[in-house]
């Protein structure tokens, strides 16, 4: 069954979410599938959160923070940016295509760019099959007994 | 539309629900009230609403109502952005005694009804919206803001008009000012004009005894030759590092008298001042009425810095006052406020190369025509060309340059027109030439600024509707040797036109300072594309920034001309005197805490904290936040492993239910597919 992109955007209170607020004032139009959860920086959202909302069944979510050395609290951002490309990897080795989460920088006084933005993941994510058929049709990864004694013994 | 709820079990919380019209905003896009009828089943929800205007008194009175005789334990209200008014709406809750950190808003305007063009989309956006808010709020906590004493001393920066009104307005109150200005005298680009428009005042007359008053005044102390280093701190309590540069006179010997400058040999090209077109020595002010009037030696040109050996002004001084072996020194002051007013560049003309700066002679910038025009200029107030004799017999003033214009900025520079056509006025009254006016539209939108266009008209200036093709030297009709022709097409009478003068002045606009991203990072505040300082709101808070404590005013802002200048200074100062009248602020209560019986003391948090808010207890093996330097950012949350460190109205619990409330409303609907629906 072929469903809208369902996408929930985490938004940094001082850049992004001020973005989105220019592109609303400068009347720009965007799909309506993302959904914006206003947090005070990007550092602010831990891989878990991100995890437990493609969990409730998000196809799609965004993750954006000020431009590296805008940051409102000068590094929370830092964070951000070295974080997310791992929890990318993460969700590639557990059968989640990683382009379903995108990481971007968003200025406060870049609306159009917002828009844009939203414009291009819409599409990205609406040419992936629905988040549920992807774990649905995930093949499990195969541990062989030998590496998982290793596992072990090293813990 | 009051309703009992039957999932009351689920949340003990009883909630309110307010949906804005925002007059036709948000209704004229969003189905309203279907919204306020779908949130009324929504978990909790014992009022669902909705009202023509709710940041109105009556829209607030109507929440202050509910929570007292509903007996409401939470709050939402969905309509434009938190940034405009969630104060407005915790401000109501307040009042009815509810705590302000159980309200909280769904932007149904900005990120909802003006972005999205489908109705039926919209209103189904809009559910999911309040959803998520009520999701959230019903797991908000209430907090206490903490309150924190306000230092009354305020920094200022930049000691062009703006700032030194700020100043004054500050310094009067009674309250302590630190105002830092980067060249050796304050004044800014004001001081460097000759008159102003409309009224043509002279700008010194009118300037300098603002300076004279800035520099005497026992509640400022002037810093200049100064810059600010770094900034520390928060809206009451910033520290401030800055570093007074080595002016290599000591300023408590100085006298002002002016020998040193009479004596130095060296003569070097002043460039900031003089706009390149006179000379100022090695040692210098820039100008007779500088304040402070004690000079400073440019260590770059200084004979004695060069080679090691001269030291004529040192011999010559009759207080000894110069001091070769002065270093730069690094200030630390505590303010409770900061003004940022850092002015502007002029734009670059030489970067539109089919005008010629730079290459033809007498092709002048704006800024170089008020030196010349200025009676304590380099030519004594004669409008000359580069030759510095002759007197032209016509000229021609090409407005927007660099202005309105794709390949620079796309921005009108607001004050190039009635500049223009103070230049017009002037160059017609000190030499009689013929003045062509080269415009695209004129733009005179000011107390008595278009009567000056008009007298302008009346006096026989001619302007020409079109945007500059070209300036050559290059002759091609008889009558045009050794003169600058003007390629232009005049769209009022729609044909290609050439003329000839002697003079071309570019009426350059104006841009950010080069330096602006830098400072603005500094001060922890944003800027445009085109680099000018944000404001918190283009019309009802055009002087505050998202920062508390920061302000900005003048042209730092976006372009301005004196009277806006002036008047962002004093609005600017206004706002600091109200914050310093309160005596103490309320900071974010939205602050990390460790959980101590989780924390396992592995202090990762501790490194990612931006501010070192966060403290290891070595007797408890534990990590603590300290909350006044906790500025709620979280990053330490996202950084916590074993969850153990939470951040006060960002929980993990508040963002998961605000989530989980979008995504349950969007499953909702998504059961009729598009295509489908189609």
């Amino acid at each position: 069954m072929n469903t809208e992109p369902k996408i929930i955007g985490f938004l940094c209170n001082w850049c992004s979410y001020r973005g989105a607020d220019g592109a609303g004032m400068a009347r720009l139009k965007y799909p309506p599938n993302v959904k914006i959860i206003r947090v005070p920086c990007s550092g602010r959202i831990s891989p878990e959160l991100v995890l437990r909302t493609f969990r409730e069944g998000a196809d799609g979510v965004m993750v954006l923070g000020c431009h590296i050395g805008d940051c409102h609290y000068s590094t929370g951002n830092h964070r951000t940016a070295k974080r997310m490309p791992v929890l990318k990897k993460l969700l590639e080795y557990s059968g989640i295509e990683p382009q379903r989460l995108y990481v971007n920088w968003v200025s406060a006084a870049e609306g159009e760019k917002f828009a844009n933005i939203i414009h291009e993941f819409t599409e990205q994510i609406r040419a992936l099959p629905p988040f549920r058929e992807t774990m649905e049709s995930r093949t499990p990864i195969e541990i062989k007994p030998a590496e998982k004694e290793a596992v072990w013994t090293s813990a | 539309m009051k309703k009992k709820n039957e999932n009351q079990a689920e949340v003990q919380e009883r909630i309110g629900v307010y949906v804005c019209h925002c007059g036709s905003n948000i209704a004229g896009v969003v189905d309203v009230s279907e919204v306020a009828r779908w949130a009324a089943q929504l978990p909790g929800v014992v009022v669902s609403r909705d009202y023509k205007f709710m940041c109105s008194s009556p829209g607030q009175a109507m929440i202050i109502k509910d929570i007292q005789e509903q007996g409401l334990t939470r709050v939402v209200v969905a309509s434009c952005s938190p940034h405009l008014h969630e104060g407005t709406f915790r401000g109501a809750c307040e009042r009815a005694g509810l705590n302000p950190y159980l309200f909280e808003m769904a932007n149904i305007r900005e990120q909802d009804a003006w972005v999205t063009s489908d109705k039926t989309e919209a209103t189904k956006k809009a559910k999911a919206l309040v959803a998520a808010a009520v999701g959230r709020v019903a797991h908000q906590q209430p907090l206490e803001a903490l309150l924190v004493p306000i230092d009354p001393n305020v920094l200022v920066v930049g000691g062009g008009i703006a700032g030194i009104q700020a100043a004054l307005e500050i310094a009067d109150s009674g309250n302590h000012v630190y105002l830092v200005e980067r060249e050796p005298s304050i004044g800014g680009h004001m001081a460097q004009f000759d008159k102003t428009f409309p009224t043509l005042d002279c700008a010194a007359c009118i300037l300098t005894p603002k300076m004279v008053s800035a520099g005497n005044h026992k509640n400022i102390t002037l810093l200049t030759w100064s810059e600010v280093e770094k900034v520390d701190g928060y809206v009451g309590n910033f520290t401030v590092t800055l570093r007074k540069r080595a002016r290599f006179v000591d300023e408590s010997l100085c006298t002002g008298c002016g020998v040193c400058q009479e004596k130095c040999p060296k003569k070097v090209i002043d460039e900031v001042f003089e706009a390149g077109l006179g000379y100022r020595k090695a040692i210098y002010r820039p100008f007779p009425q500088a304040v402070p009037n004690y000079p400073v030696i440019d260590k770059n040109n200084c004979i004695f810095f060069e080679k090691g050996t001269c030291k004529a002004c040192e011999k010559f001084c009759p207080t000894g006052a110069i001091k070769f072996d002065q270093q730069d020194e690094i200030l630390t002051i505590e303010v409770g406020n900061i003004i940022l007013a850092t002015g502007y560049d002029l734009f670059d003309a030489r970067k539109v190369s089919n005008y010629g700066y730079g290459r033809l002679a007498n092709v002048f910038t704006s800024l170089e025509f008020e030196r010349l025009s200025n009676a304590a200029g380099p030519t004594g107030g004669n409008i000359v060309l580069r030759d510095g004799k002759t007197v032209p017999k016509s000229v021609a003033i090409v407005h927007c340059v660099g202005s309105r214009d794709k390949n620079y900025n796309n921005y009108c520079s607001a004050i190039c027109c009635m500049q223009s056509l103070k230049f017009a006025h002037l160059v017609k009254e000190k030499t009689g030439a013929t003045v062509y006016n080269f415009y695209i539209d004129i733009r005179t939108p000011g107390k008595g600024y278009d009567e000056f266009y008009q007298r302008l008209i009346e006096e026989g200036t001619l302007f020409v509707r079109g945007k500059v093709a070209e300036i050559t030297d290059v002759a091609r009709e008889p009558g045009e040797e050794g003169k600058l022709i003007v390629q232009v097409e005049d769209t009022l009478v729609g044909k290609q036109r050439r003329i000839p003068v002697d003079m071309v002045i570019l009426s350059a606009g104006l841009q950010a300072r080069a330096d602006a991203k830098e400072v603005a990072q500094k001060f922890g505040i944003s800027c445009s594309a085109d680099q000018w300082f944000i404001e918190k709101h283009p019309k009802l808070d055009p002087v505050a920034t998202m920062t508390d404590g920061v302000f900005i005013a003048g042209a730092c802002q976006g372009p301005k001309d004196i009277p806006a200048s002036v008047a962002q200074g004093a609005a600017a100062a206004a706002r600091v005197l109200s914050i310093i009248g309160q005596q103490q602020i309320q900071i974010e209560a939205a602050t990390a805490i460790v959980d101590e019986e989780t924390c396992v003391g592995c202090q990762q948090c501790i490194a990612s904290c931006p501010y070192q808010a966060i403290i290891y207890l070595e007797d408890k093996g534990k990590a603590y936040v300290q909350e006044a330097l906790c500025k709620g950012c979280g990053t330490c949350v996202g950084t916590c492993l074993p969850k153990c460190i939470s951040l006060k109205h960002f929980t993990d619990d508040q963002l998961v239910a605000e989530m989980v409330g979008a995504m349950r409303t969007m499953k909702e609907f998504e059961l009729i597919p598009m295509e489908a629906a189609a």
